[in-house]
């Protein structure tokens, strides 16, 4: 029997999310200070106080498409900046992947993962090695397709997708910003980490953490 | 003055009071909508832009022209959230037309809530101005004064029944015709940058951005035919336009240059598109696409055809432009 995750999962997994987000608030401000316009991390926080207002209102459809798509609307118009369009076009793509209504599984959380990367590459036209969240997300999606492929556990799928996250992520550090902001200063970019891929491995860690408890509440 | 964004609010309240029969003002989310009735299948046509370059786009709100206009904050692209609520304003069956500067915010913005429109079942699109000749790679090229001019045309567009496939074809072939060139003259203050250095006296930026982005100095001291010479002639050379070619000519200023200096401009320009045997038919000149305070101006031609013309010539009925 395939290991299935349910939307109540999903709530969970971004309720940690929302929560990690708000207690790095100030790491992702001092990112951003170094290399952007500092406003990563209120833009972040803000959404996230959004996003946790949402994920607690009682009585809401447990259908997984429908969930995605309201996360994706509520960061839109709680996160603003570039983040909030990015954050909203990654979950408003998975919420088109395939699902069995109020459950996927593993092969369909990694395709929900996937979809979401697609979209985020075209609407920001972004590709890997640009230092954008697509250095942590991209590697992450691949070593979960890479695991699944393999037939492995969901503990282990997600420890691989954090793992190549946190890499993709410490990566940043070492490259020239191509695209957003940080782009403008050029050479100057090199040896600061990116402040999208680093609230973009949050996803993968807090994934990690909650979702490989099959079915547990 | 100090908050950019209760400057923003201020201003929208004004522009209500000063043209109350026109437009009205939605706030919260921030948008500028049109009073005068829109039939039932009518495309609507949709500008947001970043604040500072009033009148783009909140003056041109009005029959023949804008249905709707979402004002970011300064040099900044309103959200999806503006875009999308001015959409459902103003969504009369007919599609949605969004008429977007090339910037990365603005095509970003742009394209999420042209998705989320169309799973709404909204038939929305967007057309890119991308009139910049001061950019070699035509990818990157910027939206000038050609974003003035596709609102018209759009607009007019929308106004005579056309489809929004018709409307949406008819306004890139007005871009496509259509060419520009910032130039940049002594001071430049913004908010957030603080002053720029001046420019010598003897001195001109050329290929500046409507944000402040910089240009390349030039020295020029023989005045304004020399000036002039080196505005329009990659302008010319571009398209390229050609002898015989029937002309709109478009002079905005950038809001810290006065009117005198503008038609002082307009007489060298003019002299110059005579001797190249260009017919200017039609002609704009006067603070139509700003960059806040700053000294400078823009110029843009476009070549006409008949549709072009009859699009350019339909009524208008805005704050800014009316005929």
């Amino acid at each position: 029997m395939a290991q299935e995750i349910t939307t109540k999962q999903l709530r969970k997994w971004l309720l940690a999310y929302a929560a990690r987000i708000i207690e790095n608030e100030d790491h992702l401000t001092e990112l951003d200070t170094a290399i952007g316009d500092a406003d990563h991390g209120v833009n972040m926080r803000r959404g996230m106080g959004k996003l946790q207002e949402r994920l607690q209102v009682e009585g809401q459809s447990e259908d997984i498409s429908a969930f995605l798509r309201s996360v994706a609307m509520t960061l839109i118009s709680g996160v603003g900046g570039a983040a909030g369009p990015l954050y909203g076009t990654f979950f408003l793509r998975a919420a088109t992947s395939p699902t069995n209504g109020s459950s996927i599984d593993l092969p369909q959380l990694t395709q929900m993962f996937r979809y979401g990367l697609d979209g985020l590459q075209q609407r920001g036209k972004a590709q890997a090695d640009d230092k954008t969240m697509i250095d942590t997300i991209q590697p992450a999606v691949e070593a979960m397709e890479a695991a699944v492929a393999a037939h492995q556990s969901a503990a282990v799928v997600l420890a691989a997708a954090r793992q190549a996250a946190h890499l993709g992520m410490k990566h940043t550090i070492e490259i020239e910003a191509r695209k957003g902001r940080a782009s403008y200063l050029g050479p100057h970019s090199i040896g600061h980490q990116d402040p999208g891929a680093t609230s973009a491995y949050f996803l993968f860690e807090t994934a990690a953490e909650v979702l490989t408890t099959t079915g547990a509440d | 003055m100090t908050k950019p964004g209760s400057a923003i609010t201020q201003s929208l309240r004004g522009m209500a009071l000063s043209h109350p029969d026109t437009i009205k003002v939605h706030f919260d989310p921030d948008f500028v909508e049109r009073l005068a009735p829109a039939p039932s299948g009518k495309v609507a046509v949709v500008k947001g832009s970043g604040s500072g370059h009033e009148p783009l786009p909140t003056g041109y709100v009005g029959l023949g022209m804008l249905d709707a206009a979402c004002p970011g904050p300064i040099f900044t692209s309103p959200s999806p959230v503006q875009l999308l609520a001015a959409v459902h304003s103003v969504n009369r069956g007919g599609g949605v037309l969004f008429v977007v500067k090339n910037y990365a915010g603005g095509v970003l913005n742009t394209e999420l809530t042209i998705e989320i429109a169309m799973q709404e079942g909204i038939d929305a699109r967007y057309v890119l101005v991308n009139d910049d000749v001061s950019i070699p790679n035509v990818s990157n090229r910027r939206g000038l004064g050609a974003a003035t001019l596709a609102c018209k045309i759009a607009g007019a567009a929308a106004e005579s029944g056309y489809t929004l496939t018709e409307a949406e074809e008819v306004t890139r072939r007005a871009i496509a015709a259509s060419r520009s060139m910032g130039v940049g003259t002594n001071i430049n203050t913004l908010p957030r940058n603080g002053p720029n250095e001046n420019l010598a006296d003897d001195s001109i930026e050329l290929g500046v951005g409507i944000h402040g982005e910089p240009g390349e100095v030039r020295s020029v001291s023989k005045g304004m035919p020399e000036i002039v010479d080196l505005i329009v002639h990659p302008v010319l050379h571009d398209l390229p336009f050609a002898s015989g070619d029937r002309i709109l000519l478009f002079i905005s200023g950038m809001g810290g240059t006065p009117p005198l200096e503008l038609y002082l401009f307009s007489e060298a320009i003019h002299q110059l598109l005579a001797a190249h045997n260009l017919r200017v038919e039609r002609q704009l000149i006067g603070n139509y696409l700003t960059c806040l305070g700053r000294g400078g101006y823009t110029i843009t031609l476009m070549r006409l055809d008949d549709e072009l013309l009859q699009l350019w010539d339909a009524p208008v009925h805005t704050p800014v432009l009316h005929w």
